[in-house]
């Protein structure tokens, strides 16, 4: 087991690596000039091309790219010293993520004070789905074929057929505006150490977002697998043995239908905390997601590679852990 | 051995005559092309220490009528007339609550792949011993590891307490269909229904199975019902014969008499189309023609005319009109068969007998 | 078996006898085909004695035919990697372990044995879907062992393989015409309008409906998709089929029109069978010689009569014993057998010498200091035990060992050679060593 998670980790080094890499080509290689934004924000926006070509020069695109990426790895193993303009240069220690091309502030720190928002959302709209959706569709999968199971089936089937930020943008605007229900008119993250009850109220919509629309995914999930499982000789046995219908579907069927629910979990909660772009903006959350898709409107290089780094080291992580949950849940199944 | 079981299943000592005993059972399943009738009219009884042998094709019904008698049929989903009477109490349309009290205690079921029938995810072990608890809440989980453990060296398993541990995919197939045994047993059961125990298994696991499941009823003195396709192990196993075709019995009779001097064709042509390890080499093999019968539109008449070689033996279309009632055979009253023949030994011994065991046609004169 | 999990009627549809075109899963709205017609009802004589010659008794040994493969001394071994970072080999899997035998041209060998014996494994190398560690296969003097995999392809129309599982060895998403047709137009036999005339004959040569080329495998019956892959196996005009238990998974009566059909096939087109199964019965209708595999050897070899009446191997006779028997209801109870102890030991680290040894009741020290040569005792007759002997007088002294130079203990004696070097040829010589007067003897 413990060779296996070895073996895994370092070949998401590798990805990493390909990752932060194909970033880089993109700004050296790519259709925009990855010095103007910082350019312009530096002259507000009275870049001459002469500024700019100062600015190129420190900045390094002038230089080819390996050096650079070698630049950029050094200063994440043991930091280095960045210079924007003619005169200002920045320390910046190890991990070096860079320095925003658009705030000038360090990326990494900034990356700290908004990932406590994403986790907050992720974690919270997870449990309200799984919380939601599993026990439902456990309930569906056992009256299969009766009018309530089909009438939840297709009901579901039309809400998660809505776009998702359709869906949230319509959630905020019954529940915010419309019915100006008071719980959740304030939404955005305000930090669970200082006011925990606020913390609440600002991430209710969000997780009442994802909870609602997760829970169509995952009522489904459950519902097929646990169909499936119910269907299994092993459950006849079950039966056979003279065990309570609970305990059969709850003791017996669970087990065995939770397993695949739970992987494709493990991989989309992944997804999650990588930041949600669509929650985030719509609800006014300043977290990973929303910061990136600025990044990127604005060719904030440091952010824009760091915000990939994270998101694909955060992928790679849930994967590894996904394939040893599911070895310890299925006795059968040896890593190798 | 001390049987412990719970007042609300029968004593096997308070019964009169036989302990299970089926009358006019028929199940049906309603499909959206309309209502499957997987067995109809079948009666039959089995007595302790006594073994049952049922034998059929896919679409006979045998599968189908052993799940009613354990109640394991879903109410929502299908239909079942007709009495089942386990130690006197009665199955049909007995309410679940009650059907589980009986249901892996007083009567218990083995099933043909172990490996898909064990939960792949819990120790056997725990398998074990939470048959035991459920119908002795009394009992603590200690006593229930105790009993799992017990019961894995009754059928045979070395070092049990190490493999109480295991999971079923850890065993071999014939260690396997050994805890299943071991499960079905673990609560002393006055009936138990082996559906095709044996026929994934290798044969030399297959017999000490077989031997298993022979000195397990001689010790518990349970009734025992064997469903195979495979007459050898009825040969081996079965004190009385039932013969299954599209739902119903066909033919009922002794093992000698079904397998010696039977009266029925499709119990002809089972034994035609079955090659013999000490069969005379000249000893043909004449298949039965045709497919089992679809059981949404049955055959009118007699179920098994379209595949009869000897339907021309009956006058008029008797065959393709008038379903045949059980009647007695030629030689015993108790003997059944479902056949309009008249005449149906003197065909055995006359065509069929020389044609697959030309060897046997002077014994049997 | 499982089943749909949208159904809403929890039956098993092959429970209730239903196929595809009952419970709804293809729209059949033409009336005029029948669709569940069968070519055999249809066509099927209802008269008991046309039915019984369609019968067939026992295929019978044909002593002139000449091998049309010669498999010597096979070799297939798995290898074992360790878990870790790095993958190293720590043992092989000894699968089969220097195999011989010969099939004779337009006849059959049946191999059986239980799990883990190794034939379904010989099987496949014949086909060669895995090429062999070691060994030759002479087929029309080339050895299938050495060839390359475009060498192979064209000897691949020469042997062809029928499968167990009906149910999962025919693609699903093809039709009959696609399965059945596809080698046709991968080798580039007929030009492409003529195959569908080619894939209608092989349908009506195998009991088949030639009109229902179009419909998809899961339409058909178990029994009837075992004939779609055995037609299949025929599209090419194949000499060698090797059929791995082509009937255990069908239904009793159904099993029977399979096995005629292939008798039928034999006779019809010639072609030799490597027959792999493991109920004894079949085996001993079809196969006029049998060899018996354990742990990876074979045991013992020969015809029919001789193996199933007159075995000398002390596994072949346990195998024998154990098969529930028919007539014992005329007798009442069970037979007397011959239980073996223990389980089938690990093909990974086998035991030394003759690997039956564990778990025989004759074994003694020479058991396990020396493999027992196959040694051929009759006719056609080999075995491979030192204590070879019918039921019930098995020898109290090892009989080989003036063949290969040991005392009885299996300790080599000094200055002695072995007397017979060629003892695992793959066919019969024609002198042989009699076991009763110990020494060789012949025609």
């Amino acid at each position: 087991m413990f060779a296996y998670v070895v073996k895994r980790l370092l070949s998401g080094v590798v990805v990493l690596f390909l990752i932060s890499l194909s970033v880089f080509l993109l700004f050296w290689y790519g259709p925009s000039e990855p010095a103007q934004t910082i350019c312009d924000n530096d002259t507000s926006n009275r870049c001459t091309p002469a500024r700019l070509e100062v600015f190129r020069e420190n900045l390094g695109f002038n230089n080819p790219w390996y050096e650079e990426y070698g630049t950029f790895m050094k200063g994440v193993v043991a930091g280095r010293e960045i210079q924007f303009g003619s005169t200002t240069k920045f320390d910046c220690p190890a991990p070096c993520l860079g320095y925003s091309y658009r705030t000038k502030a360090p990326v990494f720190e900034e990356m700290k004070t908004r990932m406590p928002a994403t986790f907050s959302v992720a974690i919270g709209g997870a449990f309200l789905y799984l919380t939601l959706g599993v026990p439902i569709g456990v309930a569906a999968a056992r009256r299969r074929g009766t009018v309530a199971d089909k009438a939840l089936v297709s009901s579901f089937l039309v809400v998660s057929s809505i776009p998702y930020y359709l869906f949230a943008l319509l959630t905020w605007l019954f529940l915010t505006i419309s019915w100006e229900i008071p719980f959740f008119s304030e939404t955005g993250y305000f930090p669970i150490t200082e006011n925990p009850a606020k913390w609440f109220a600002g991430m209710a919509l969000a997780w009442f977002a994802l909870g609602a629309f997760g829970c169509t995914t995952y009522t489904r999930y459950s519902r097929g697998s646990m169909v499936e499982v119910l269907n299994e000789d092993y459950i006849r046995t079950a039966k056979a043995k003279g065990l309570r219908d609970n305990t059969v579907v709850y003791k017996h069927a669970l087990r065995s239908a939770l397993v695949p629910v739970i992987t494709i979990f493990g991989i989309e909660f992944g997804t999650l905390l990588a930041g949600t772009i669509f929650t985030e903006r719509i609800f006014n959350i300043d977290g990973i997601g929303l910061w990136a898709l600025q990044a990127v409107n604005q060719r904030d290089l440091p952010v824009v590679a760091a915000t990939a780094i994270f998101g694909a080291a955060v992928l790679i992580i849930s994967n590894i852990v996904v394939d040893v949950i599911y070895s310890v849940l299925d006795p059968r199944v040896r890593l190798s | 051995m001390t049987i412990t079981s719970p007042s609300s299943a029968p004593s096997p000592t308070d019964v009169d005559g036989p302990y299970l005993q089926v009358e006019d059972l028929t199940v049906s399943f309603p499909t959206e092309d309309g209502p499957v009738q997987a067995v109809k009219g079948l009666s039959y009884s089995v007595e302790l220490g006594k073994t049952l042998g049922i034998v059929g094709e896919s679409g006979s019904g045998k599968s189908v009528s052993s799940m009613a008698v354990m109640g394991l049929h879903d109410e929502k989903s299908s239909d079942i007339t007709g009495s089942i009477r386990v130690g006197g109490t009665e199955i049909v349309g007995l309410p679940d609550s009650r059907m589980r009290k009986l249901r892996g205690n007083s009567m218990a079921m083995i099933f043909q792949d172990a490996l898909a029938a064990l939960h792949p995810f819990y120790r056997v072990g725990d398998q074990l011993a939470e048959a035991y608890t459920m119908h002795h809440p009394k009992a603590s989980k200690r006593d229930g590891r105790r009993k799992a453990i017990e019961m894995l060296d009754r059928v045979g398993i070395p070092q049990p307490d190490r493999r109480v541990d295991d999971f079923a995919h850890q065993f071999s197939g014939g260690m396997r269909q050994r805890v299943m045994i071991a499960m079905g047993l673990i609560n002393d059961p006055s009936l138990l229904i082996a559906d095709e125990p044996t026929t994934a298994l290798d044969v030399t696991v297959q017999a000490q199975i077989l031997d298993l499941l022979q000195d397990l009823q001689r010790e518990f003195n349970s009734a025992v019902i064997i469903i195979t396709h495979d007459l050898g192990v009825i040969a081996e196993m079965a004190d009385e014969v039932l013969v299954m075709y599209a739902g119903r019995c066909v033919e009922f009779g002794t093992t000698k008499e079904i397998l010696t001097s039977p009266e029925m064709p499709y119990s002809w042509g089972l034994l035609s189309s079955i090659p013999e390890v000490g069969a005379s080499t000249d000893a043909r093999l004449i298949p039965i023609p045709g497919n089992p019968p679809s059981l949404l539109k049955p055959p009118s008449g007699c179920s098994f005319h379209p595949r009869c070689a000897h339907r021309d033996k009956v006058p008029g279309d008797l065959c393709f009109t008038e379903l045949p009632g059980l009647t007695p055979a030629s030689n015993r009253a108790g003997h059944l068969k479902r056949c309009h023949l008249s005449n149906p030994q003197e065909i055995y011994r006359t065509e069929v007998l020389p044609e697959i065991a030309p060897d046997l046609v002077e014994e049997t004169r | 078996m499982s089943q749909d999990p949208n159904a809403k009627v929890g039956v098993d549809s092959s429970e209730i006898g239903a196929n595809a075109a009952e419970t709804g899963e293809r729209d059949l709205s033409h009336r005029d085909t029948d669709v569940v017609d069968d070519h055999e009802t249809v066509h099927a004589p209802l008269d008991f004695h046309e039915l019984a010659e369609q019968g067939h008794a026992a295929t019978e040994l044909d002593l002139e035919a000449e091998p049309i493969i010669t498999v010597d001394n096979l070799k297939m071994y798995f290898p074992v990697k360790s878990s870790g970072l790095v993958r190293r080999t720590v043992g092989h899997v000894q699968a089969v372990d220097g195999v011989s035998f010969e099939v004779p041209r337009g006849g059959s060998l049946g191999l059986v044995g239980e799990s883990g014996c190794g034939k379904s494994t010989t099987g496949r190398l014949i086909t060669r879907l895995y090429k062999p560690t070691g060994g030759s296969m002479m087929f029309d003097g080339k050895d299938l062992a050495k060839l390359s995999s475009s060498q192979m392809r064209p000897l691949r129309r020469d042997v062809q393989m029928i499968f167990q599982d009906p149910y999962t060895s025919l693609n699903p998403r093809h039709t009959v015409g696609q399965i059945v047709g596809s080698p046709l137009a991968v080798h580039n036999i007929v030009p492409k309008n003529k195959i569908l005339p080619r894939v209608q004959e092989l349908l009506e040569v195998v009991g088949l409906n030639p009109e229902h080329y179009n419909r998809y495998p899961n339409e058909f019956s178990g029994g009837q998709r075992q004939r779609i892959g055995i037609a299949r196996a025929l599209t090419l005009n194949p000499r060698l089929l090797v059929a791995d238990e082509p009937v255990s998974a069908l239904d009793v009566s159904i099993q029977a029109q399979v096995v005629n059909l292939l008798q039928d096939l034999q006779r019809e087109f010639d072609i030799a069978f490597l027959f792999i199964a493991h109920d004894l019965a079949v085996v001993r209708h079809f196969c006029p010689e049998v060899a018996v595999m354990y742990l990876g050897k074979i045991v013992e070899i020969g015809d029919r009569d001789t193996i199933y009446g007159h075995a000398h191997h002390p596994y072949t006779q346990a195998l024998l014993s154990a098969v529930p028997d028919v007539k014992q209801a005329a007798v009442g109870g069970r037979r007397e057998r011959i239980r073996l102890e223990g389980d089938v030991p690990s093909p990974i680290n086998p035991p030394s010498g003759c690997r039956f040894r564990t778990r025989c009741q004759f074994a003694q020290e020479i058991c396990a200091k020396v493999e027992p040569p196959l040694l051929q005792i009759g006719k056609r007759h080999k075995v491979a035990c030192h204590f070879a002997g019918e039921l019930g007088s098995h020898p109290a002294t090892p009989v080989t060992t003036d063949l290969l130079a040991v005392d009885d203990q299996g300790t080599p004696v000094p200055g002695a050679t072995p007397t017979n070097e060629q003892l695992t040829i793959p066919g019969y010589e024609k002198t042989w060593y009699d076991l009763k007067s110990r020494q060789t003897t012949g025609v």
